[in-house]
């Protein structure tokens, strides 16, 4: 395919609280190819949102990025100085935030707010010049015109989620994080607003990393698809590749569980619960509710490799 | 954003009717001390030898007359709410025949002076010194401040002003002990030497009224700035790779000021009142200090004249808070409420 526009490699992010390190994120690496759309997807407290905070370097203590790289562009980001990071934000990496109802600052018109990322990134330009680039931007996201003077409460948590996504696109980054950005909206506006990002994805040419839980809409979104477990990541791959046979038993869980038309009212969830990330079993993180688990699977961690081209798994099924 | 008339008009009925209610209060309250503020001047008068007691009777049952104390109560609430509304407070029982509205005159510049430059620097000091507390991306050596700035605000501001008159005026000599200005000096407003003596004076009163004040308006503000500092926009801000300063001021302050200039407005109403005790304690010629005299002399006219005086000021305030709030805060609108 292409080369990569991000790597990460051996990430670890962990939280320390008094009983220990929290494993949030653990040796994770992945890459992303330039122009493509991955989606990262993984139960509650899988560390998707934890990836996130980590690619744009805000984890916050008691969290703390232990170790590995995460390359944008050639640049290792860990390497960078505070205000050398704060640069690459909304730059060259951007976020759109999860539930988008509390991202906008209540007190400030939304022009203000589309402009003043640029403004800090040392974009310079006159009155007629900000209009025209409000408008241009509310245009991007299907937003009138009047909205740029409007304050957030006056727009709906559909809007509120386009005005996000148009702050994101502003400096026109390489990669935009999006955490869960639709969570928060009805299934109707869902759909809207990721047709909208869909669409500036093909017009700006932007590589997408789109957290979630709903396989679903990731099996109609994403071109590839990276499934996370317990702060570990369990397998990578083409999405289509992915839904048509799944590698990790973790994955066909996933899709299993997604409920089926003609199968009314059955549906099979995944027994069991998530692990603790204090203390997370030896060997395979999963192995307590696989299904397919053997006695290797409680004694060693399988390692993460590539299998075939552009395919990932870390299972004893696959690499033992 | 414009300000639609009917609001105004509601806003101004309401400040009517508390005003009114106030009226009635401050009329009953002083009434129910079993006391003869009329009866307590002529004793004065006898035991200083300037009255008999055939013309202490007639004196007595004039100035009764004069003030209305012969009739029945409901016909003194009646003259004194018609006189109220005409602004004429009357002559005061014990300075006759010093008019109220003239006292008020003469001691409501001293208090505002202190008290409200006290009042407003304790406001600014404490919400810088409370957001840079709050702010977790400042140095960790402003939380120094906290606990002292805390104990001054859980101390009353009459005994931080004992402290204060003991060893800066007492004992060190640095400053006057009581008064506004000095016994000794020619009281001219445009001579630079009285204003300089009536500063002086002013240093202590308002120092104790400072001390207090900062730390409600810092312990007030960090915890704001806490709340502020955990919302989502703020996660974004940082996502949006904004400079530090501009969240700080633009998302942060911006956004706790609110309900800071709220108590700010309700204070700047409570100016007048809230330092009567710390004008006493330095004998300052303010309108706290004048009324707690009246109160002591059961003076009524005076009582109700500067507590009126007090109720109007706050009722004032706090109509300039509803009119101004939502220009501050778009979420609020004029047609609610």
């Amino acid at each position: 395919m292409s080369e990569p526009v991000l790597q990460v490699k051996n990430l670890k992010v962990y939280y320390y609280v008094e009983a220990g390190a929290v494993k949030a994120v653990d040796d994770v690496s992945f890459t992303l190819d330039f122009g493509v759309k991955m989606g990262l997807v993984g139960e509650s407290g899988s560390g998707k949102s934890t990836m996130a905070f980590a690619l744009m370097r805000m984890i916050k203590p008691p969290g703390k990025i232990e170790s590995g790289q995460m390359i944008l562009d050639g640049i290792d980001l860990l390497k960078l100085s505070e205000e050398k990071m704060r640069q690459t934000r909304l730059r060259k990496l951007a976020m759109i935030p999860q539930g988008a109802m509390n991202a906008l600052n209540p007190v400030m018109r939304i022009d203000k707010q589309l402009i003043d990322g640029m403004l800090d990134h040392g974009v310079i330009m006159s009155k007629e010049e900000r209009e025209a680039r409000v408008a241009q931007l509310l245009e991007m996201v299907d937003l009138p015109p009047k909205v740029a003077k409007m304050y957030p409460h006056e727009l709906s948590g559909g809007m509120q989620q386009r005005v996000t996504v148009a702050q994101s696109i502003s400096m026109e980054p390489d990669v935009i994080i999006a955490d869960e950005p639709t969570s928060a909206l009805d299934v109707v506006i869902q759909r809207q607003v990721m047709e909208t990002i869909n669409r500036l994805q093909q017009r700006l040419g932007l590589s997408i990393i789109l957290i979630g839980h709903d396989m679903g809409l990731m099996a109609q979104s994403v071109d590839r698809l990276a499934v996370m477990y317990a702060g570990k990541m369990m397998e990578i791959g083409e999405t289509h590749a992915m839904f048509r046979d799944p590698l990790h038993p973790y994955t066909r869980l996933l899709i299993e569980s997604l409920p089926v038309l003609e199968n009314k009212g059955v549906f099979s969830g995944i027994p069991g619960i998530t692990p603790s990330l204090l203390n997370p079993p030896e060997g395979c993180v999963f192995h307590t509710r696989c299904p397919k688990a053997w006695n290797l699977c409680q004694e060693a961690t399988p390692e993460f490799v590539e299998i075939k081209p552009g395919r990932w798994v870390a299972c004893h099924l696959h690499t033992a | 954003m414009r300000i639609p008339l009917s609001y105004v008009f509601k806003r101004i009925g309401f400040l009517v009717a508390v005003l009114f209610t106030a009226a009635t209060i401050n009329f009953l309250i002083p009434k129910l001390a079993p006391r003869d503020p009329v009866q307590e001047l002529v004793n004065q008068k006898i035991a200083s030898g300037g009255l008999t007691s055939q013309g202490a009777a007639e004196f007595r049952d004039s100035l009764r007359k004069l003030y209305g104390l012969d009739k029945p109560l409901w016909q003194q609430y009646l003259t004194y709410i018609w006189n109220t509304m005409r602004f004429d407070l009357g002559y005061s029982i014990v300075n006759y025949p010093v008019r109220v509205d003239f006292i008020i005159g003469q001691t409501v510049f001293w208090t505002l002076g202190f008290v409200g430059t006290s009042t407003i620097l304790a406001f600014l000091i404490g919400t810088v010194v409370g957001a840079l507390v709050g702010w977790s991306k400042t140095s960790k050596w402003f939380s120094w401040l906290m606990p002292p700035l805390a104990a001054f605000s859980a101390v009353p501001a009459f005994i931080i002003a004992l402290v204060l008159i003991y060893f800066l005026a007492f004992k060190l000599h640095a400053f006057p002990l009581r008064g506004g200005y000095s016994a000794t000096i020619v009281k001219d407003w445009s001579s630079t030497e009285f204003l300089l003596d009536v500063a002086h004076h002013a240093i202590l009163p308002a120092l104790s009224m400072l001390l207090v004040s900062i730390g409600g308006w810092s312990l007030g503000m960090r915890s704001m700035m806490v709340t502020v500092e955990g919302q989502d926009y703020i996660t974004f801000a940082e996502a949006k790779g904004l400079k530090g300063s501009r969240i700080f001021f633009r998302y942060a302050l911006r956004n706790t000021l609110l309900p800071q200039v709220t108590s700010l407005a309700m204070q700047l109403g409570l100016i007048v009142s809230g330092a009567s005790l710390v004008e006493t304690m330095f004998s300052y010629p303010g309108i706290g200090n004048r009324l707690g005299a009246a109160i002591a002399a059961l003076d009524y006219p005076v009582i109700y004249g500067i507590v009126f005086f007090l109720v109007v000021g706050i009722a004032v305030a706090t109509l300039v808070v509803d009119l101004l709030y939502p220009l501050l805060d778009p979420r609020i609108s004029y047609s609610g409420g």
